[in-house]
């Protein structure tokens, strides 16, 4: 095990979580605007009323702008597996490399050859091919979706490949493990329903603004409606497909599960309860304080009342013989580059499964070398590598409420709304209007949370119980990584500030075509896309 | 031949055709931004040569950045070791690359002369030192590059950036691909825009179109006198995809000419390359500029291939442990992989060239400015 680095390390998972959090601030609206604007052409194609044609394009200018950087930040991430994390992209490529080729093949290519056309064939095309490819855009982006998410499955539950000694990597084996991996189905409803979320809210929102105003009130009132309608049904949805998700890491991933309930001990059902709020404190292994709601947390997991989760320390026990076999195992491994003996083989094969948890005792042994270690130190080692099979608790734990304590906010604010909006009472609730205007950011938060959550709590492992994260970077110095996060602050602030100061401008500026506000256009002069007259409301 | 073997070469065949597909598309796009500046010479006229590959750009970036994920899929330990090893230089290309969706889409949605000449320079930088560093890397590639690998399968770095980033040969292959790219770029503004632009882009597209056969004909001289890497001991091409056995590989001068010289048919290949330059510009000249885009993609798949067929087996050779080289052999992805791979790439890569070519059909005829400027959809 040569060494890397252990600030390289560091640096590039610093970096990867910039620039995922930066792309997925984008990318989770992109998924819903799409199909957003889907549905308001269909209304314009099948009424033939031109206010929905109107919002389809208002609409979709505001997506465009956030459309490219979506697309910018997303290049970056495709490279980062191949710049930062060389030995993650040799060790697991074979299997993580397909469906991000099937992405560019199946939906980045659609999806990119016809935006362009969504935005430059409104009078080349006919209104039933123009809805037609709208469509093709929506669809592209959330396939898309799904199989980047299948890819990020393959992390959290790599199933169909195995470790191959003679390649030293897992091999890819079975296409339809990969496609009908259990946490990729869950995770892509999951993920872009919340998409789905935040586009509500953005337009709900942004409506919201005009009303306040009284701007472009026709507009904006059947804006406002669709959204909350399509918010609240995002929003069950998406609560939802959490629970299937939660269920799913109870199963496959309980060290997350634990962290993310706080759970040092194991669960004593039925009465365990869910903790609402809590310290917990990594370095001690214990929560310094707990508020919970008694009953709660056995159901919710394990969806029964008898099963019980397994805490954090069991967890760590329990981890204690893995990490003596995987020393073993990778020991053979080793020998077996060399020899090709069939000996070395059959003892690498007896603790194949272990192999990962080997890997994570490299920290701790001597000279980083797992396949080296005195007898007698090696009780040590694995006493020291146990707590290493934990992710920071504090960030799971807590990363996880933000999303859950959100996503119950969005709840009831689109019910609400959907129901004053119903009603048409909208204009006299202006606490109400400005709720929503203000919930603009809160979707995005809330995904953004979500990745942590589910990021950060696969640590300690790239690939789950197979590579450790800190065996997964490339061996750069840490002169390389300072360059490139500095040109990746520069360059993403100026990104998001001229998307910012887009987005303000076109948002005040309004629909430039509003064929329901006949008094304004006699007034105001007509506002040019790309002319910002001092006298546009 | 074992199955694994004929995979690995028919995705060896794919990765050339996915270059060259990302040299003429990418390639193109990027041309108009390098000539941008050159070809427009007021706000409306930038505008117009804009629109001209506006509703195109978004979807030709998608050969890129499926060059990356078809090498991360078929080629998984090439795709860590090469971007890891050309860490400055790949950085540079992502920045440079990323600048380019958003001057795009914001360029035209603001008015100050400031903003939009800052976004200007800024569709020069991300034409030009793309599409300089794509070429650039094949000749880096091609002097061979210092590294080799640890037990694990983790690459280690024998040399600094420097040393690669700054070398004639590979400057030269710089050139010539932003050459190429000014040719295509050119002749895709000939065949969407009145004049002035028409004239303007003319001029640089015949240019680009000369320079690019003079560069080409210089590199290939000069990689006569290379040394090249060969293959000497017994090779099989079905073995396990692990770069720490299994080869035994020489430098030695003048090795990249090893292949042509066994097989002299392959002088073809650069013939191919430096005809589709040069009548391309003659063309472009006598103003038939459809039949110049299309011998564009003549010269970059003469290009390709040549440097391709030059380096069979051979895909990032290691100068310092030359055993390790990755070969089309020894880094691919698992032969169930490749297979998978293969048949999704059969399915969609055939409706993706339907769609693209209605796409264009849908936006055919020449952008005139009056329509740019009005128009509130465009750029």
């Amino acid at each position: 095990m040569e060494f890397i680095d252990p600030n390289v390390v560091d640096l590039s998972r610093f970096q990867f979580a910039l620039t995922a959090l930066y792309h997925f601030m984008f990318v989770p609206l992109t998924l819903g605007l799409t199909f957003m604007l889907a549905a308001m052409e269909t209304v314009y194609v099948v009424t033939g009323r031109q206010i929905y044609k109107d919002m389809a394009q208002f609409w979709g200018k505001l997506f465009g702008i956030n459309f490219a950087i979506g697309v910018a930040t997303g290049i970056t991430m495709e490279f980062e597996f191949g710049t930062n994390w060389s030995m993650y992209s040799h060790f697991f490529g074979d299997m993580f490399g397909t469906p991000l080729a099937i992405e560019g093949l199946m939906a980045f290519f659609m999806e990119s050859t016809f935006v362009g056309l969504m935005f430059f064939g409104w009078d080349r095309l006919s209104k039933q091919a123009h809805l037609a490819i709208t469509y093709l855009v929506a669809l592209g982006s959330n396939l898309s979706a799904l199989w980047i998410l299948i890819a990020n499955a393959g992390m959290n539950m790599p199933e169909g490949a195995h470790f191959d000694p003679e390649t030293m990597r897992m091999q890819f084996e079975s296409f339809v493990n990969l496609v009908f991996n259990p946490d990729a189905q869950a995770k892509f409803v999951h993920t872009s329903v919340a998409g789905y979320v935040s586009a509500a809210m953005f337009v709900m929102g942004i409506s919201a603004f005009y009303l306040l105003r009284g701007q472009h009130r026709q507009f904006a009132a059947r804006s406002f409606r669709m959204a909350a309608l399509f918010g609240i049904i995002s929003t069950v949805a998406v609560i939802t497909l959490g629970d299937v998700l939660g269920r799913l890491d109870y199963e496959k991933q309980p060290t997350k599960i634990a962290a993310i309930e706080g759970l040092w001990h194991t669960s004593k059902p039925p009465f365990e309860p869910w903790i609402l709020a809590a310290l917990p404190d990594d370095a001690k292994q214990e929560n310094h304080f707990e508020v919970g709601v008694p009953l709660v947390l056995t159901p919710l997991i394990t969806h029964t009342f008898d099963q019980p989760i397994t805490g954090m320390h069991e967890l760590e026990d329990a981890a204690g013989p893995r990490i003596r076999a995987g020393i073993e195992a990778v020991s053979a491994l080793r020998r077996y580059g060399v020899t090709h003996s069939d000996a070395d083989l059959t003892l690498f094969t007896q603790h194949e499964q272990d192999m990962g948890y080997g890997l994570l005792a490299a920290r701790h042994a001597p000279n980083q070398d797992v396949t080296n270690i005195p007898e007698d130190q090696i009780d040590a080692v694995v006493k020291a590598t146990q707590p290493d099979i934990l992710p920071n608790v504090f960030v799971t734990f807590w990363s996880f409420r933000f999303m859950v304590f959100l996503s119950l906010w969005f709840f009831a604010l689109f019910a609400i709304s959907a129901y004053v909006s119903l009603k048409r009472r909208l204009e006299h609730n202006k606490l109400l209007l400005k709720l929503c205007m203000w919930s603009i950011p809160l979707p995005i938060l809330a995904t953004e949370f979500g990745w942590i959550t589910a990021e950060a709590g696969r640590q300690p492992w790239t690939v789950f119980g197979w590579l450790p994260t800190f065996l997964s970077a490339s061996s750069h110095g840490v002169s390389y990584m300072v360059f490139s996060l500095i040109g990746f602050v520069l360059l993403y602030s100026v990104f998001i500030a001229a998307e910012l100061y887009l987005m303000f401008k076109f948002a005040r500026l309004g629909p430039e075509h509003d064929s329901m506000e006949p008094h304004a256009q006699l007034h105001a002069p007509k506002p040019s896309a790309f002319d910002m007259h001092p006298t546009a409301p | 031949m074992e199955l694994y073997a004929i995979l690995k070469i028919v995705w060896a065949v794919m990765l050339g055709v996915l270059f060259i597909g990302l040299g003429t598309m990418v390639g193109m796009d990027m041309g108009v931004g390098t000539l941008l500046r050159f070809v427009g010479r007021n706000d409306a006229e930038r505008r117009t040569a804009l629109n001209i590959i506006g509703p195109h750009w978004d979807g030709n970036q998608v050969w890129f950045i499926l060059g990356g994920g078809a090498i991360f899929a078929a080629f998984p330990t090439l795709y860590g070791t090469s971007f890891s090893v050309f860490y400055v230089v790949m950085i540079t290309l992502l920045f440079s690359m990323i600048l380019r969706p958003v001057a795009f889409e914001y360029r035209s949605k603001a008015d100050s002369k400031l903003w939009r000449a800052s976004w200007d320079w800024v569709f020069l930088v991300s034409g030009f030192v793309p599409m300089f560093i794509y070429g650039a890397a094949f000749g880096n590639i091609l002097e061979g590059v210092g590294y080799h690998f640890g037990w694990t399968g983790q690459y280690y770095q024998d040399e600094s950036f420097l040393s690669y980033l700054l070398n004639p040969f590979a400057v030269l292959c710089g050139f010539m691909s932003v050459s190429l790219s000014i040719y295509q770029g050119g002749a895709m503004l000939m065949l969407r825009a009145d004049n002035p632009i028409w004239a303007r882009a003319r001029h640089y597209a015949i240019a680009g179109g000369i320079f690019a056969a003079i560069l080409f004909v210089a590199g290939g001289i000069w990689m006569q006198f290379l040394p090249g890497f060969v293959m000497t001991g017994p090779v099989n091409p079905a073995m396990p995809a692990n770069p720490l056995h299994g080869q035994s590989v020489a430098i030695v001068a003048g090795g990249w000419m090893h292949n042509f010289r066994h097989h002299p048919a392959l002088w073809l290949l650069p013939l191919m390359g430096v005809g589709c330059m040069l009548a391309g510009s003659a063309m472009l000249a006598a103003g038939r500029t459809v039949v110049a885009w299309w011998l564009g993609l003549g010269a970059w798949a003469g290009t390709i291939t040549t440097v391709g067929c030059a380096m069979f087996p051979f895909l990032m050779p290691s100068s310092t442990v030359p055993n390790q080289s990755l070969t089309v052999w020894n880094s691919t992805a698992s032969e169930y992989g490749l297979g998978c791979m293969l048949a999704v790439a059969a399915i969609f890569v055939p409706i993706i060239l339907s769609y693209t070519s209605w796409c264009y059909y849908v936006m055919r005829g020449k952008v005139h400015t009056a329509d740019v400027v009005n128009d509130t959809h465009s750029y």
